[in-house]
């Protein structure tokens, strides 16, 4: 830590403002002709780096099959409640997949545990980030809003396979 | 001039002035927020028309628009009252100071003020100190203890920098013999500019008048972090728009009094030597009067955005201990000058 100036420290210099003042004038001065780093949202967007933890997903293969067992783990670990799993079994013998699986995106805190726990990696953390809603009743997404093709998280998936 | 020119022409002035002070109030918000945004390595307003510049209209409708609360604790003629005495001031007082030199128009010789009063830097004293009652009013009568210790602080700020803006204003009478501002900006001709003749009065005048305008460093009766929003906590629409523009317009007129008392006014140095028509020496001189302005403005909205805020202690320590002495140090300054000269 640097030293605490005491006022009986500072230079004449420093005592009477005017040169400190003038230092801080000429850095602002400076600062008015740099390079802007504002980003025009609206018409340019943030394309966010692979540790971006936004909406969750349900990741679904190239066959149009999910990768979920509903075995409600995200469901258990969601610190806000937001997941609902209900599971049903598939024709296979001891395979099950989720009859319905829904995110209430009013409570999702967007924290990564459900993407962290999953055993299948079948839940991630997409990139999106314009979550916006008119009602409450369309903050629900269900199975049909969830399922991603997994060719478009392939990012994410990279992460998590090293990071996880 | 008959009575009847003398209001005809003085109503005439009062129109240009009035509808220029407020649309330079406007565009002074606008770049006020679009210097804060370079400063800050931002772009600043840009969507409301090209690179923004409808800005300040959106934000007057959207004033309008808004509902007006009064406290049910508030005193209501004066939270009434308070925005009216501010905007009054802030407005009446331009009305003395002059642009440019006199004109010949019509055949008559119009001066380029308002009202050329021969006492119109006591004018002017006058009306900034009334200002204080706005504020003091708007923090007395709005029932909230936040309003009210911002009033009792600029109440406190303001009659503490009034005495040192007093008696640096007095250095410039002194040398011009005159309290009329005309007389004041024909005293400083060629390079006899008052900020170099006396550099200590023009620093504690320009200090002062930052405390007056209650612009940051001094803008303690508004600190946000601590009295949320000082003495208009408790204004909203109109009334609140009010003391925004009349802290905008003090901005203005503080800065006009500085190049008037201290940067020769409209004067440019040397001009006569170059044998111009008389109507283009006139519009040089308008126009150096407004450059001048600009500048002043500039150096304003620059030191908020560079300068942290001072404690009210340091306040009170450099309005009497430090800014008082030293207007005082350049009034004796001034009066060996004037011995000399």
């Amino acid at each position: 830590m640097a030293k605490k100036n005491r006022l009986k420290d500072l230079s004449f210099g420093q005592r009477i403002y005017i040169t400190e003042i003038a230092k801080g004038l000429g850095l602002t001065l400076k600062n008015m002709f740099k390079p802007k780093f504002t980003m025009q949202y609206p018409e340019v967007k943030f394309d966010p780096p692979a540790s971006y933890r936004g909406r969750p997903v349900l990741a679904m293969e190239e066959n149009g099959q999910e990768r979920c067992v509903a075995c409600g783990l995200c469901s258990r670990v969601c610190p806000a409640l937001a997941i609902e799993v209900r599971a049903t079994e598939t024709e296979n013998e001891k395979e099950r997949y989720p009859e319905k699986f829904e995110i209430n995106m009013l409570r999702c805190i967007f924290c990564g545990f459900c993407e962290e726990v999953c055993p299948e990696e079948a839940i991630l953390m997409s990139k999106d980030y314009e979550l916006a809603f008119t009602n409450r009743e369309d903050a629900i997404y269900g199975k049909d809003k969830l399922l991603t093709p997994v060719s478009r998280l392939q990012d994410r998936i990279n992460f998590v396979r090293q990071f996880k | 001039m008959g009575i009847l020119e003398l209001i005809i022409i003085s109503l005439i002035k009062i129109l240009v002035i009035a509808t220029v002070m407020l649309l330079t109030v406007s565009y002074l918000v606008y770049f006020e927020r679009k210097i804060a945004a370079w400063a800050q390595n931002r772009i600043g307003p840009n969507r409301v028309g090209p690179a923004g510049i409808f800005q300040p209209f959106a934000d007057v409708l959207k004033l309008l628009l808004k509902e007006d609360i009064v406290p049910t604790a508030a005193n209501k003629k004066l939270h009434t009252l308070a925005p009216m005495i501010a905007l009054f001031v802030a407005f009446s007082t331009f009305a003395v100071l002059p642009i440019g030199p006199s004109f010949t128009a019509f055949g008559k010789v119009i001066p380029f003020v308002v009202a050329d009063v021969n006492i119109g830097i006591l004018y002017v004293l006058a009306l900034t100190s009334l200002g204080v009652y706005a504020i003091t009013f708007s923090g007395w009568s709005s029932g909230s203890k936040y309003s009210l210790l911002g009033g009792i602080r600029s109440s406190a700020q303001m009659i503490s920098y009034e005495i040192s803006m007093g008696f640096s204003v007095a250095g410039v009478i002194l040398l011009a013999e005159s309290l009329r501002p005309m007389a004041i900006v024909n005293a400083q001709s060629g390079w006899m500019w008052n900020i170099v003749l006396q550099p200590i009065g023009f620093i504690t005048f320009l200090v002062s008048a930052f405390a007056e305008t209650n612009r940051l460093p001094f803008d303690l009766p508004e600190a946000e972090p601590e009295l949320v929003g000082g003495y208009h906590t408790e204004y909203s629409s109109m009334k609140f728009a009010a003391f925004f523009l009349s802290e905008y317009a003090n901005m203005i007129i503080s800065s006009a009094l500085i190049v008037t008392l201290y940067l020769g006014g409209w004067q440019i140095p040397y001009l006569e030597m170059l044998n111009l028509s008389a109507g283009l020496v006139v519009t040089l001189q308008v126009l150096a009067f407004i450059l001048k302005l600009v500048f002043i403005m500039f150096f304003f909205i620059w030191v908020r955005w560079s300068i942290p805020r001072f404690r009210y202690d340091q306040l009170m320590n450099i309005g009497w201990k430090v800014m008082f002495p030293l207007s005082l140090l350049n009034l004796i300054w001034v009066a060996i000058l004037a011995m000399i000269l």
